[in-house]
């Protein structure tokens, strides 16, 4: 009985439109802190699996997959044609990648992109390396980028060993961070090792 | 006592109009908010240029022939596109995007409506680009089921919450209540001291 007289006097006494209004905030409290505790923690760790996904070549026609590399050493790229940056390290991209092509393999990943545009900046640039579409950016969700361009260094057992978020000014720049593959005891990137 | 707009109390005749026009706002609000019968004369609506006729200028025109009253296909528009397909990385509505990804979306689509395509193909044509994502649309699955679900729920409840308003109002504020009884018989005459002072006040001016 008294509990039912404490419980009756605290409706009284709130109200239940305060009850609801206050209800109301605290869901919204609890929906954001969900959101922030599976926001992830920043991308893959060094030393994880890199994720494979089976996706279309570029130029279409085929189907490939990181998984494909098993084995190699790979410098995975992510790019779009309509990212600036992107343009401006496709060249020191592409000449490290004719100049050690026998001892690590460049994939790069169009992320939601055009494919016709795409096409266009492979031509643009003369890109022969490996390219995969990825259409709808479900595996640069994947790869938890922050945008484009972003490489990541996979190897030969498909374990992250570095990951550098942003463009490659250099060639010397690409082989720093790609040192563990092409032999040397470079520092790697910006990005390595941190994640 | 309740006020009307200027400040002058309600008669029982204008708190029912009162009441009729709260009812209909809010039934009408429901029905905006729910993309009710209006939606559709927005969709039908021609295009800029297009003229009324336009669907019976070909061949069969005036013939009153099978193809007389079929539907014409509504050329696509840019504006129209961009409320109903999403930027592929910016997670808003293309019309609301600058980026330069929505941009190269945007030459894409103009190409196509210049091609003559319709809405539904220029989205086919982006579906096979992008993925359906692009189309901002939830699948299929029990958690996006709420996406439907929610918004239909918090109407339904803003409804009932309007009418349950509207009913205690019109409770508290009803002819049984003498505060509110102006412009109509009054339900209980004054009690107590006001009878007293009203009878004084009769005495007193001779009424």
């Amino acid at each position: 009985m008294k509990l039912r007289a404490r419980l009756a006097g605290f409706w009284a006494g709130v109200g239940l439109a305060t009850f609801f209004s206050l209800a109301m905030v605290a869901a919204l409290i609890g929906f954001l802190a969900w959101g922030m505790v599976n926001a992830g923690d920043g991308g893959i760790a060094t030393g994880e699996p890199v994720p494979t996904a089976t996706l279309p070549a570029l130029p279409p026609g085929e189907e490939g997959s990181l998984a494909d590399y098993r084995g190699e050493w790979v410098l995975l790229n992510v790019w779009a044609s309509w990212c600036v940056p992107c343009r401006e390290e496709s060249p020191a991209l592409d000449r490290f990648e004719r100049e050690n092509r026998d001892r690590i393999a460049v994939l790069g990943v169009d992320t939601r992109d055009l494919s016709e545009d795409a096409l266009a900046f492979m031509r643009e640039y003369d890109i022969t390396y490996d390219q995969l579409r990825d259409a709808n950016g479900a595996y640069a969700d994947d790869l938890e980028t922050t945008g484009v361009p972003e490489s990541f260094l996979v190897d030969p057992q498909g374990d992250l060993v570095a990951h550098f978020p942003g463009p490659f000014r250099s060639v010397a720049e690409i082989e720093d961070f790609a040192a563990p593959a092409l032999g040397g005891g470079g520092s790697s990137g910006p990005g390595s090792g941190d994640q | 006592m309740s006020p009307g707009r200027d400040g002058s109390p309600l008669s029982e005749t204008g708190r029912a109009v009162h009441l009729r026009q709260l009812l209909v706002t809010a039934a009408f609000a429901i029905l905006v908010l729910a993309g009710g019968p209006t939606a559709p004369a927005f969709a039908e609506t021609p295009p800029r240029g297009a003229t009324p006729g336009a669907a019976q200028t070909g061949p069969d025109a005036g013939s009153g022939g099978p193809d007389a009253a079929a539907p014409v296909p509504i050329r696509a528009n840019l504006p129209d596109l961009e409320d109903e397909v999403m930027c592929p990385i910016c997670g808003t509505l293309l019309g609301m995007s600058r980026a330069p990804a929505a941009e190269r979306q945007r030459v894409f689509m103009r190409r196509l409506i210049r091609e003559g395509k319709t809405n539904d193909e220029i989205k086919d044509a982006l579906v096979a680009e992008y993925g359906p994502q692009v189309l901002g649309l939830p699948d299929d699955d029990e958690i996006n089921f709420f996406v439907y679900v929610v918004p239909l729920s918090g109407l339904i409840l803003a409804a009932l919450a309007v009418l349950w308003a509207a009913i205690r109002w019109r409770r508290g504020h009803g002819p049984d209540d003498p505060k509110t009884s102006v412009g109509s018989e009054p339900a209980k005459g004054p009690g107590g001291s006001d009878s007293a002072r009203l009878d004084r006040d009769l005495a007193e001016y001779d009424l």
